[in-house]
Order: C-alpha cells, then structure tokens, then sequence
C-alpha cells in the first residue's frame, strides 16, 4: 500500500447487533461503573466495597416497606419517562418534564384544598383532570412555537421549568402552612380528602398500577395507531412527514399534548398518592433523569421500566448507606453519574465497531 | 440615585458568574456541542477552588492570599475541565447523545459540588461555615485609589479582578471567533462538520478544545461565585439555578460573546429586581424571579420569527458528527 497514509484504524457501524450481545455489552459497562463507584467509596471511607454493596441491596429491598417505596418511586419516575417518550420518538427535545410535572402537581394539589368540601367522587375525578390539563398545556405552549415558527425546543422546554418553579413558589404563599414557614405541609392530612386511596392497606400500589397501564396503553398507541406511526413519520424526517400528507404542525402539538399531559399525570400522581403536598422539589429532578431513562430505554417502554427500576434502586441505595457511613447524601449522585456515563458509553461499542488498518494485520501475519 | 448605584452594583456581580458559564456555553455550542454540563461543571470549578485553597490555609501558619488565590485557580480549572473532558470523551469520541450527557454530567457535578462542599466542614472539624478568608481577600480585592471614586468607582472600580479578566476574556473571545482563521475553523465545525472536515478542519480536535476551554471557563464561574460573590465559604445549592441562567444568556445574546456582557448586567438585575421595587408582597417577588427566563423565552420567539441567518443556533447544533456517515 503507497500513496495515502490510511489511518491507523477507523470506525465502522454495525448493522445489527443481537440483543444478547448488546446486553453483554451494557452489562460489562455496568461492572465497570460499579467498579469505578467501588474504587471512589473506597477512597472516601476506606470501607469494604463489597459491604457497601450490601448496604445498597438493603437499602433499596432491605424491608418490605423500603421495597416498596422503591417500586412506587421507580413507577413515578418511568411515567415521566413516559412524560418524555412520545416528543422524543418524534425528535422533539423534550426537557421540561420537570416544569410539566410541577404545573400538573400544582393544579392538583388546588382542586385539593380549594375543593376539600367537594363530594368525593368529585375530587377525585377533578384531581387527575386537572393535573393532566395543566401539564398538557405546559407542553403545548412550547410545541405550538415549534411547530410554527420552529422555534428551538430543547430551549424553550428548559426555560420553562423555571418559570413553573416560580409558579409554584407563588402558589407556596397563598397555601403554605403554618403561616411564615413557605412550606404546604401535608394537604388535607385530617380527612385526607382527594389523597390517592389505598387498595387494601398497601398505599403503594395504585400508583404503580396506574403507571404499568398506562405504560400497556402507551406502547399500543405508538406501535399500533395511525398517530404512533405518523409520530415516527415525523421523528425519522419531517420532508418525508410532509409528502406522505401528514400534517406535521399537528402532530408536533398533539405529541406534545399527549406528553404534557402524561407529565401531569406524574404530578397528580407526586402530589395526591406520594407527596401530599406541593413543593418547587416535589418534581426533584425526575424531569431530567426520566430523559436518561428514555434514553437508555431506547425510547422501549419496557425497557424503560428496567432502567427506572435500576436508577431509583441505586439512589435508594446510596442514601442508605450515605446515612450508615455518615456520608453526605449527595454522594448518591455521584455515583448516579458515574454509572450514567458508563452505560452512555458502552452504546458506542453497540452501534460501531473499531478496524484496524488492513495492511496493519498483513504485517502483523507475516 | 443611591439606590440606584446599590442595584448596578449588585446587577453586575449577580450577572459575573452567569457570564463565565455562558461564554463558557458559547465557545461550546460554537462547536456543535450542546453541553446541558454547565451547571454542573459551575459547581466542580466552584468547589475544587474552594478545597483547594481549604487545604492550603489549613496547612500553612500564614496562608499567603496570593498563593491561596493561584491554588483555587488552578484547582477549578483543571476540575471543571475534567468534568468537560468527560463529556466530550462520551459525545464526540463515543457519540453518545449531547443532551442525555450532559444532564448526567450536571447531576454528577452539582451531586460532587455538594458532597465536596458540605463534607468541608466536617473535615474541619466542626459544624460551623468553613472560610477561607484569605484566598477569598485576594479575589475580593479591588482596585486602589479608582474605587473610591464617587459614583464611578463604586459602579466601575469595586470589583475584584475576575470581573476585569472576564471583560478582557470576553473580548478576546469575540476577537477570536470573528477575526480570525481559527474561528472561522470553528464556527464552520459548529455549522457543518462534514464541509469543515471536507476543507481540512481537524473537527474532532477543535470540538474537544473548545468544549474543554468552555468547560473551564464555566468552572471560573463557579469559582467566582464561591469567591468573591459568597467571600469563600460553601452553601449546599447555594448556586441556586445560575448554572441554567447562563445558557438562557446564551440564547439570550444570540451566541455572541460581546452581546453576553450587557446581557449578563441585565439578567443579574432581573434576577435581584424584585428587592429593589418598593411594595410588591412575597407573592409577587416570586413571580418577578421568573422574569429572566421569561425574557429568555420572548428572545427565541422572536429570534425564531425574524429567522436571521447571524442570530440562529450554530446549525449543527447538538448532532454528532461521524465522518463515515455522511451522505
């Protein structure tokens, strides 16, 4: 081989990869993360990796009610990744669950107090309604700009969030409680008036329940309706959208409807069935960690579930050990990262494969 | 006219550390990288600065604050450009999506900030507000004999020098990516990495330089609010949500750094506005603190209405580049 210099090695993508082999992957990246997370405990605490491990595993389904908080608190955050996974199908950026989920909370968390005296039936069915409209129309706002003037989303979203986190802190003053303190306190905590009901004595489950059928309805709607497919129309090329006569304005808002609204129903479901009550945290980043979970989900519903689950198992984790060690609680995102940039990683050695030059290898044979 | 003095004052330190991170962003987004990291990498430059000069006056009898001020420096820098380095390994070397990394880079640096930060004090060994006054007075320094001025010294002369270098920076910044070949380079990469790499860019390397330069310049940032706004001591999310206000700024000044210097006064001052206007009650300051996001928000309307070639988003803006992709 003269002339050109070919470089050294390059990057080829692959074509296919089973499943089996793509989790291999995933799995190695994640001893690796585990590995790293080992080493940075170890040389915070001098502690025993592997008893921290266990401390982890106790932490997160140690006792039947800590295994079951971290089945609620998985749910919660899949359904804003659900809040997430039709907009990004769509390649709309979605990264204002957090602001969707709050508006929704915050509208329920009204009917609430404002509706106290309501019969029940009707507060419960006003609650949801209200949740879901107030997130459907934080994620219309942005759509409709997006559809109409292609205003950048990725912006517009992340804006908003703040701006509904000062709602928020608006609302704070009117119902905190006590007077002076700017917290709500728990919401009806006498009656427990509009507060997501127990199913037997187990105040976890209707949560979850809600969130697997509306993880079933979900992966229908996108697989198998005209509207989850004109979604994936657009998402693959707006061009192509527009020739086969979808009308893609409409699409964009009604996704973003459709996300907005299951954004609020996460909030319903932190402020009537989790929280009981409303705070600028209540939401607590979710909005942002839900993008990972679509993301590492593959935009999967199912899959989704499994990186829900890890993710709050690992964060229950860490602050139970943060609390054994006496470690500051924090060093739970730490480690989140660390594993977050492990498993973002290793999709590389999924989707590509390296080569090295060819003559390289002649030579290397002869 | 006091108050008025009061509240130019405080606008412009507020807007300081915003503009750090939001230079910091431009210099990145100029390449094509979205790193939703800075946030994140505030708070790495922040607190690495703040352990650094921790450890130095704690094993010296007399810290010197010159010495304590070049620690803090180089700790925030080499910090928040490993935070930078992280994300640009994952995004330009392993494509992974821009977006996802740098949430997770945010959610690594602000979970390291706040462990670093609020360990601090334990490490001292008491409950109270750990300080590192010396280090801090030499960033608090400001300039002698100009400061006293009347009114212009207040408003122009009281600040320490991280706000003169950054206005330095900044220009330098604007100098570099309007007027010369390597700016160029660079805004071609951030519109369009194939024709970049097609005329002989190197994209991977200015890609990587200009994220990790962009990184530490928001790492500068955190270090700034860390020492000169809080006078070197650490609050747990006492840097609140500056970290998204700077990239709202980026927006704000259409991706020009020298536009970004107004415009860090003007969002400092909306985000302290509302303890300067007499008789608005705690519900309606709320509602006040939202306004530079709000503004924001109007800016990409009408940035995208008038569809400006100048005032868009580099072009490429958040994809990755894979050179045996292109069509």
């Amino acid at each position: 081989m003269t002339g050109a210099k070919e470089p050294l090695m390059h990057i080829v993508k692959r074509d296919g990869v089973s499943l089996g082999r793509a989790m291999l992957v995933r799995l190695v990246a994640l001893v690796f993360a585990l590995l790293v997370c080992a080493a940075i405990i170890f040389g915070l605490t001098g502690m025993n990796p592997l008893n921290v491990y266990a401390g982890i595993w106790d932490g997160a389904v140690g006792t039947n009610r800590r295994m079951w908080v971290t089945f609620r608190d998985a749910a919660i955050l899949l359904c804003v990744g659900f809040a997430v996974l039709p907009a990004f199908r769509m390649r709309f950026w979605n990264v204002g669950a957090e602001g969707q989920v709050l508006v929704g909370a915050m509208a329920s968390a009204a009917i609430m107090i404002y509706g106290k005296n309501l019969p029940s039936w009707a507060l419960y069915a006003l609650c949801p309604v209200a949740g879901v409209a107030a997130g459907l129309i934080w994620g219309v706002i942005p759509a409709f700009f997006k559809a109409r003037w292609n205003t950048n989303e990725t912006l517009f979203t992340l804006m908003l969030n703040y701006i509904a986190m000062q709602l928020v802190s608006f609302a704070i003053v009117f119902w905190e409680n006590p007077r002076g303190s700017n917290h709500v306190g728990l919401i009806n905590s006498q009656g427990k008036e509009g507060w997501l009901p127990s199913i037997g004595t187990n105040s976890y489950l209707l949560p979850i329940l809600i969130v697997l059928a509306l993880m079933v309805g979900l992966y229908v709607y996108m697989q198998f309706s005209k509207q989850g497919y004109e979604i994936a129309v657009v998402g693959e090329s707006e061009n192509t959208a527009h020739y086969a006569g979808i009308n893609v304005s409409r699409v964009i808002i009604r996704t973003m409807a459709i996300s907005g609204g299951i954004g609020g129903l996460a909030g319903y479901l932190l402020a009537t069935g989790v929280g009981h009550t409303i705070s600028t945290g209540l939401a607590g980043g979710r909005g942002f960690t839900a993008i990972v979970v679509a993301w590492l989900g593959k935009l999967n519903p199912f899959a989704m579930l499994l990186v829900a689950f890890f993710l709050v198992f690992m964060e229950k984790g860490a602050i139970q050990i943060a609390t054994q060690f006496s470690l500051n609680e924090n060093a739970s995102d730490i480690l989140t990262g660390v594993i977050l940039f492990f498993i973002l990683g290793c999709e590389f050695f999924i989707n590509y494969r390296i080569e090295l030059r060819q003559h390289a290898r002649e030579e290397v044979k002869a | 006219m006091n108050l008025i003095i009061v509240f130019l004052q405080k606008a412009i330190a507020q807007g300081i550390a915003i503009l750090y991170g939001a230079n910091g962003e431009i210099v990145t987004e100029k390449s094509g990288n979205l790193n939703l990291g800075v946030p994140g990498m505030m708070y790495m430059g922040g607190v690495a600065g703040l352990m650094g000069a921790f450890l130095y006056e704690n094993s010296v009898e007399n810290p010197v604050p010159f010495v304590g001020m070049l620690i803090a420096l180089i700790c925030a820098l080499v910090c928040s450009g490993l935070g930078a380095l992280i994300y640009s390994v994952l995004t330009i070397s392993l494509r992974a999506n821009q977006n996802v990394t740098g949430l997770a880079l945010t959610t690594f640096g602000m979970g390291f900030g706040n462990f670093f930060g609020g360990s601090l004090s334990k490490l001292a060994g008491g409950v109270g507000q750990i300080s590192t006054q010396a280090t801090a007075s030499a960033f608090r320094a400001k300039i002698p004999v100009l400061s006293t001025l009347p009114v212009v010294g207040e408003v122009l002369f009281s600040y320490g020098f991280l706000t003169y270098l950054f206005i330095v920076l900044t220009v330098v910044l604007s100098w570099f990516l309007y007027r010369t070949r390597k700016g160029l380079n660079l805004r071609a990469v951030g519109e369009n990495a194939a024709t970049a790499d097609a005329a002989g860019v190197n994209v991977t390397a200015y890609k990587y330089l200009a994220t990790l330069v962009g990184g530490m310049l928001a790492g500068l940032g955190g270090l700034y609010f860390v020492m000169e706004y809080t006078g070197g001591t650490w609050v747990n999310n006492g840097f609140g949500d500056r970290g998204w206000l700077a990239i709202a700024l980026v927006i704000f000044a259409r991706w020009r750094p020298l536009n970004a210097i107004w415009g860090s006064i003007l969002f400092g001052g909306l985000y302290i506005l509302y303890l300067y206007i007499p008789g608005l009650d705690r519900s309606m300051q709320e509602i006040f603190k939202a306004l530079p996001y709000v503004v924001t928000i109007v800016v990409l309307v009408i940035t995208s209405l008038r569809k400006k070639r100048e005032d868009q988003p580099p072009m490429s803006l958040g994809l990755a580049y894979f050179r045996e992709d292109r069509g």
